[in-house]
């Protein structure tokens, strides 16, 4: 890795990240033409977006490099903070029918 | 003393050394993308359950526009690519590899934006704008909040970049605009499957 960047050839060294970022933009155009359920497609492409974007965050934007500390103060918190809006999402449907959401 | 030295060991005996090791200004361009990227889940929460709740949902996308979405995909995914070449030639010192690194993602950032507009055109002539029903809305909206941001990158890279070459602006404000320019590109890659590849009329 340092040899690469050392050299200033870093479009190589993240070439296959690049590809692997586009194989899973295909591989999520390939399943949207798939007969499946809305839901069940909302949870396969969620959970690809999910798998691109670490690799986009750990790989172009460097935060396998940096300390330790900044992944674990800023990932577990916004995570959080997504997760407590899903909750909340979900009350604010079960308050506009005011009936409990339905699954 | 640098600025990854003061993020190292501090300034002196005034300050304690940074916990994350980096420069400050990097370090709030992060701040800055996780509130910017809650903001973005906000609305992409509030689609994903609109969506899912409506079963009269409008589906507009035929392959025509599919087409148009890969390109704007491969588009964008390389532009992060040119932008990581900026970054690193920047750090290296290669002043002329880092701006001719910056224009080309300038470039591509603009061939975006342009297709962006050309869909959005595609919709209208469908009919479907801000105000016909709750997939322009949530469409426009989040879409437009991207496409905001990525005209905002452009904007920030032109400046930068006039900065760099005129040494006004260091390699370290190249590297914080890329972060921001990556994360661009993060967001595009939930954007995309939520709000067009679920839309697509089979």
């Amino acid at each position: 890795m340092a040899t690469a960047t050392a050299s200033g050839n870093v479009i190589r060294k993240y070439l296959p990240i690049y590809f692997v970022l586009l194989a899973i933009f295909f591989v999520e155009v390939f399943l949207a033409f798939q007969h499946f359920s809305t839901a069940t497609l909302v949870v396969l492409l969620l959970a690809l977006a999910v798998c691109s974007a670490g690799l986009g965050l750990m790989y172009f934007m460097h935060l396998a490099e940096e300390h330790r500390n900044l992944l674990l103060t800023l990932i577990p918190v916004t995570i959080f903070v997504l997760l407590m809006m899903n909750m909340f999402w979900s009350d604010s449907v079960r308050l506009l029918h005011m009936r409990p959401f339905q699954q | 003393m640098s600025e990854t030295d003061a993020a190292l060991h501090g300034h002196g005996a005034l300050m304690e050394a940074s916990p994350y090791a980096i420069p400050s200004r990097k370090f709030t361009m992060w701040l800055f993308i996780i509130s910017d990227a809650v903001t973005f889940g906000a609305f992409l929460f509030a689609y994903g359950y609109l969506r899912v709740a409506t079963p009269n949902w409008q589906r507009p996308f035929e392959t025509g526009s599919v087409i148009n979405v890969v390109i704007m995909t491969v588009v964008l995914v390389t532009s992060s690519l040119t932008m990581l070449g900026a970054v690193d030639a920047a750090k290296l010192g290669d002043k002329a590899k880092a701006m001719k690194f910056l224009y080309s993602t300038m470039a591509l950032g603009a061939i975006f934006a342009a297709l962006h507009i050309r869909e959005w055109f595609q919709l209208f002539a469908k009919g479907i704008t801000l105000s016909s029903g709750l997939f322009g809305q949530t469409f426009f909206m989040i879409t437009g909040l991207h496409l905001l941001h990525v005209i905002s990158g452009i904007i920030a890279m032109l400046v930068i970049a006039r900065g760099y070459s005129r040494e006004t602006l260091t390699p370290s404000h190249v590297e914080t605009t890329g972060l921001y320019w990556h994360f661009v590109d993060l967001v595009w890659m939930f954007v995309v499957p939520l709000v067009y590849l679920t839309n697509i009329s089979h």
